[in-house]
């Protein structure tokens, strides 16, 4: 069999012109203050840090920089926030304020959206299509949550656990920040979120929203630095609550912080995922699905599906496939609404990837990369494939978080199996095949937390997310997303 | 009367015939690899024995045993068909129930509450048998997603779990055994108990209970011995996946807690629960070893 599209040329420019979003009607400020009670205000220190546009390498704002003393002043008022006012105030009040911060989301998508592309370099589809509109979607559904909570736990009663400390990544800004944010307010907790330090600006912008929305001060309080603040609001003591989403090693310093205390924490780490196609699989759809699986969001997605398996027979059409498909990828400015692959998030994860991919061919992988051309300035990795690698290969066993993709082969069910699970991760996995009953059997042995048959990388507000082992503990998303934030009292 | 006379005789000089108490491995009852023992008397000294000193291989063993019974306990086994075992687990326990009364005794019991736990723990099995293919209905979700996906979140057992039931002020070993274990094996994972040592009688002797009940080997594994030497064993063992710790909190519990985030095992604590509190038994307690797995698939042609 041999694929039969025609085969497009998309290097010389004549299919896609240029379409850039317009960033006119954006507004930037110069600085950006840390969101303390409800106000902004500089940093004690008085120290700041810049954001750049990594597809740029230019400086977007100059960044507060929280320390020690500042993460205990936002405690200080998430902590009164939740006794004086958010404590008090009725369930049914408390979702209206969430279900206003999610119109008044929707409302500033635009902006968002493309403030979203430039301070982390993901294509503008992305954050225009999934990052806005599921944020905003995870506070009105958890907005309706506030005043049932009795019927989410039967035979329990349950209480908010107080203030919750929240890191968030850089991969997904402001989805990650509502992902945090939402079910914490809804369960009755206050909220003091650390934003990644290359990803701070749509967190900053939330906080404005907030001020609009008249959130009662204290409630959320938003201090932004890198590790050092993290570090400070994983070990202040009148901190319950930490939910983090981030790197398995950081998520063991946190757990290991706070194994002498009595914070419970949430976490949503790293991943290796199996991305495993049948014979008898739809290919077309199949091949789609690794894309997405792969390239969506530069391959920054803990859930990314970054070892592919591939059933001998249609290993070589398979591939074939995909590497046309892969020629048609257009990688670039993240704010051409043409893009599929935006900019690399910062120069730290670039060498990152670029580090892997070289142990990658050193220990004897077979690379393939496309031809695409890239920006002069910016952080830019073209998508890349690797074949003839096997499990004790390190970028079969690390996670690269960029767009790098490991390709095996296998003959069984069962081979493969064993080997999509043996790996200390555990979030997701995805499995294509037009046999329903093989759907089943793979699905339910997949040692992970999420399971996509015949898609891959879907979301939603309602549905649970979180890993099995070393990919983290407890779930976000869903009824079972409300649990991390809450006691029984009874 | 000759006859009479002699046979009053041998129940006067009779030497009763002790139990060896044993580690309980793959559904064997093997001694500890280590030939060490501990021992055990009743206050009143009228009872006495020695008890493995289980050793680092022991819970290895142990280990090993449970993870090779999971994937059986966990996907061949029925949820109807664990529930039975577990009942089945009551019916002999009920059988049983002067032995195991005596046994506390010997721990230091009276016999009111020496009877009332057996009672208790009997119930307790009953219980969790009942639970074993309904909790899933209570936890589970089909989630209402915008996208024309058909999507659903399940409950899934954890894997190998390690419950160390900590000296302190242990009165009694059979409930919070039996209290453990229960929900623990119901939801399809398989166990590694290590008992108290100030109470270890009932914990051997339930597992002659186990093994009578057609529970597959090594889906429980029982061990006796000291819990500060196998503690960082437990928590840093590789293949552990979640540790229940049935203690107070203090250093034990941090060490515990520190040497688990090698591979991010879940620490479940509970502190010296009131066993007779009726809150002790609940399908959350099943849930407290559960992942919970979401599944996607495409709505189409």
């Amino acid at each position: 069999m041999q694929p039969t599209e025609q085969n497009f040329d998309f290097k010389t420019g004549t299919i896609y012109a240029p379409a850039p979003e317009s960033t006119s009607f954006v507004e930037l400020k110069g600085r950006y203050d840390l969101f303390i009670n409800g106000e902004f205000a500089p940093s004690t220190s008085g120290r700041t840090f810049k954001t750049i546009n990594p597809a740029t390498e230019v400086s977007l704002a100059e960044i507060a920089e929280g320390n020690a003393k500042d993460v205990d002043l936002a405690v200080q008022a998430a902590k009164t926030a939740y006794e004086k006012t958010w404590s008090k105030i009725s369930a049914k009040e408390r979702a209206k304020y969430l279900f206003r911060i999610a119109r008044l989301i929707q409302e500033k998508s635009r902006e968002f959206a493309i403030i979203e592309s430039m301070d982390g370099g993901k294509p503008i589809r992305e954050s225009r299509d999934i990052d806005i509109p599921l944020a905003a979607a995870h506070f009105f559904y958890y907005a309706g949550w506030a005043d049932k909570l009795d019927y989410a736990f039967p035979g329990k009663k349950v209480a908010p656990l107080g203030v919750a400390g929240q890191i968030i990544p850089w991969n997904f800004p402001l989805l990650m920040a509502a992902w945090k944010i939402a079910p914490a307010l809804a369960t009755g907790n206050t909220v003091v979120l650390k934003p990644a330090e290359t990803t701070p600006l749509t967190a900053l912008k939330l906080a404005e929203l907030f001020q609009e929305a008249e959130l009662p001060k204290g409630v959320v309080n938003i201090v932004t630095g890198a590790g050092e603040t993290g570090a400070a609001l994983v070990s202040h003591p009148d901190v319950q609550k930490i939910a983090f989403t981030g790197s398995t090693e950081i998520g063991k310093l946190i757990q290991k912080t706070v194994a002498g205390t009595n914070k419970s924490t949430t976490l949503e780490l790293g991943g290796k995922a199996a991305n495993i196609v049948f014979e008898d699989a739809p290919l077309d759809q199949a091949v789609e699905g690794i894309v997405n699986g792969i390239f969506f969001n530069q391959g920054h997605v803990c859930c990314a599906g970054s070892r592919l398996f591939v059933q001998e027979g249609v290993a070589d059409l398979v591939i074939q496939k995909l590497k046309h498909r892969m020629s048609s990828l257009i990688v670039g400015d993240p704010l051409d609404k043409n893009t599929d692959i935006g900019a690399i998030n910062s120069k730290e994860q670039l060498s990152k990837i670029q580090m892997l991919v070289n142990a990658g061919v050193d220990e004897g992988g077979c690379l393939y990369q496309t031809s695409s051309t890239l920006p002069d300035r910016g952080f830019w990795f073209r998508p890349t494939l690797f074949t003839e690698v096997s499990q004790s290969h390190r970028i079969v066993q690390e996670e690269i978080f960029g767009p790098v993709l490991t390709i095996q082969t296998f003959r069984t069910i069962e081979e493969v199996i064993e080997k999509a699970n043996n790996t200390p991760y555990g979030l997701s996995a995805g499995v294509w095949t037009d046999k329903g009953s093989k759907i089943f059997t793979l699905t339910s042995k997949m040692r992970a937390g999420v399971v996509w048959a015949n898609t891959y990388n879907q979301f939603d507000p309602t549905s649970p997310f979180g890993g099995y082992k070393e990919s983290g503990m407890g779930r976000e998303g869903g009824l079972h997303g409300l649990a991390p934030y809450l006691k029984f009292v009874n | 009367m000759k006859q009479e006379k002699d046979i009053q005789m041998s129940s006067e000089t009779r030497l009763s015939v002790k139990k060896t108490y044993k580690l309980f491995i793959g559904g064997q009852f093997p001694r500890t690899e280590s030939g060490r023992s501990f021992h055990f008397e009743s206050k009143d000294r009228s009872f006495q024995t020695n008890l493995c000193l289980a050793s680092r291989k022991d819970f290895r063993n142990a280990v090993k045993a449970a993870r090779g019974a999971f994937k059986g306990w966990s996907e061949k086994a029925t949820p109807m068909l664990r529930g039975q075992i577990l009942y089945r687990m009551a019916e002999i326990l009920e059988d049983r129930r002067v032995h195991f009364t005596e046994e506390l005794s010997f721990e230091g019991l009276s016999q009111k509450e020496a009877t009332s736990q057996v009672d208790l723990a009997i119930d307790r099995l009953i219980h969790y048998a009942g639970w074993a293919d309904k909790y899933q209905q209570i936890f589970s979700s089909v989630n209402p997603v915008q996208t024309p996906y058909f999507n659903f979140s399940a409950l899934e057992p954890m894997g190998v779990i390690t419950a160390m039931a900590a000296t302190e002020t242990k009165e009694s070993s059979l409930l919070e055994l039996v209290s453990a274990m229960a929900p623990v094996i119901v939801g399809g994972n398989t166990l590694v108990y290590l008992a108290s040592k100030k109470t270890p009688l009932t914990a051997i002797s339930f597992a002659e209970v186990l093994q009578a009940s057609d529970l597959p080997a090594g889906v429980v594994n029982i061990l006796t011995g000291d819990e500060t030497e196998l503690l960082t064993h437990i928590a840093g063992h590789m293949d552990v996946n979640a540790v229940l710790y049935l203690g107070s909190e203090g250093e034990s519990l941090n060490n515990l807690k520190l040497l688990a985030v090698q591979n991010l095992k879940r620490v479940v604590h509970e502190e010296t629960p009131d066993w007779k509190n009726p809150n002790t038994e609940s399908p959350y307690w099943i849930q407290n070893f559960q992942e919970v797995k979401t599944t996607w698939h495409p709505i189409g042609q």
